[in-house]
Formats: structure tokens, sequence, C-alpha cells
């Protein structure tokens, strides 16, 4: 009898676990919470997209879509959106380094420098988008 | 098979996607979230905001971050419904729901950004 990879291993014994295993210790708590830093990049872009549909609806839509991010609900939201936005870049800028080898004449670049370029980027696109929205 | 050879696609859509979020999302959204609803700044109006979202660069890039960053979620959520809710038994529905649900937003992403605009 040939032994045949099954996703679930269904003649193994497993014990149960329950659905808040990641409750029970901190580093399982934040990388469920960086995984749901994903629900808020979604929602982004939902609300940004309501924004260049309302900006092309014309002024009026424009304003109303001011007055509707100004409900204290809607602000709520996206301060949270914000905070998971940043989590999710500041935990995905120091993992580059893993993924990403940069080489340079034959020697690795260190990894703090692959970091740092992608901070640094961060910092440039940041400032280049508020100036062409703010100017 | 296919599933398995669509895998290094979807984690590549997964990675670029989470690249562009983490490099544009968060000024975007405290920009328009928070600070222009605030009223800290002056809100720029209709006119600029009209004439910046039609420049061909602005739609590009815009586009681009919406469809991968879509992406990102339906590869990031489908794993978290995995993990976290213990749900992998409902694979088929996940996976039709996750990336679905970003093929889906791409569209109306296009729609607003290349059409309607």
């Amino acid at each position: 009898m040939s032994v045949r990879y099954t996703e679930f291993h269904p003649r193994w014994y497993r014990p149960p676990m329950s659905v808040f295993w990641w409750a029970h210790r901190r580093s399982y708590l934040i990388f469920v919470l960086r995984e749901l830093s994903s629900i808020f990049t979604a929602w982004s872009v939902v609300f940004l997209l309501l924004l260049v549909h309302a900006v092309s609806q014309g002024g009026k839509q424009y304003r109303q879509f001011l007055d509707l991010s100004s409900n204290p609900w809607m602000l709520a939201l996206n301060v949270i959106t914000i905070a998971f936005l940043v989590f999710h870049a500041i935990t995905w800028f120091n993992l580059a380094p893993q993924a990403m080898v940069v080489r340079l004449r034959g020697n690795r670049v260190p990894r703090s420098w692959v970091s740092y370029a992608h901070y640094a980027a961060w910092a440039l696109l940041s400032a280049l988008v508020a100036w062409l929205i703010l100017r | 098979m296919a599933k398995r050879r669509a895998e290094p696609l979807v984690w590549l859509l997964f990675s670029s996607g989470g690249l562009v979020a983490a490099l544009l999302l968060p000024v975007l959204m405290v920009l328009f979230g928070v600070v222009l609803p605030a009223g800290w700044v002056s809100a720029p109006t209709e006119a600029h905001l009209l004439s910046l979202a039609r420049n061909p660069l602005t739609r590009i890039v815009l586009l681009g971050l919406c469809v991968l960053a879509l992406f990102h979620w339906a590869h990031r959520f489908r794993y978290t419904l995995y993990d976290g809710l213990r749900l992998k038994h409902l694979s088929k529905l996940i996976i039709v729901g996750c990336y679905g649900g970003a093929l889906v937003g791409s569209g109306l992403a296009v729609y607003l950004l290349l059409v309607a605009l």
C-alpha cells in the first residue's frame, strides 16, 4: 500500500485545538493582529475608491464625502485603520531583508540596510504624496 | 495541479501588494481619513484633486495600488481564515470568496479610475 499525501491526514490523530489558540501567547496574538491588518488594507482601498468616485461626480459629492469622513464613527474607524496600516508597514519593512537578499559586488548587503532603504522610500513617497495633494 | 501552479502567482501578488500598501496607504489614509475631515488642514479643492487624479501616471499608480492591495488582502485573509479561525475544511469556498472578491474589486477599480474618471 502506498502512502499518499492527503491534505488533512484524516487517519492521524491530532489533538483538537481551540479556535482561540492565538489568545494564549503574546507572540501568537501579534501574529494574528498582523494577519488581520489585511482587512484594513482592503477597507483603505474601498475608501479611496469611494473618494475617487465622489471627486469624479463633482463638487457636491466631494463635499458630501468629506462630511461623511468627518462623522465620528468614520474617524474612529480610520484611526484604527491607520494604526493597522502602520503596524503592517513596520512589520513588512523589518521582514524585507529576510525575503530580499541584495548583493553588491558579490557581497551581501547588510540586512539593516535593506530595511533602512525601505523606510527611506516610505518617508520619501509619503512626503511626495502629501505635497502633491496639499500644494 | 492548477491550484499548485497558481500558488507562486498569488504569492507574488501578495508580496508586491504588501509592499505598495505599506508604502502608499498610510499617508493616503492619514490625509483623507483624518487630517482633511478633521479640518487640521484646509481640504484641497475638488478641481485640484480631479486634475491630479486624471493625470495618467496617477491613474496607473492608483490602479496598481488598488489591484495589488486587494490581492494582498485576498491572500492574507485566506490564511487568516485557515489558521486564525481554523476553517481549512472550507478551503474551496474561501478561495473563491477571497480571490473572487479581489477580482470584483479590481474590476470596479478599473472602471472608476480608467472609465468613469
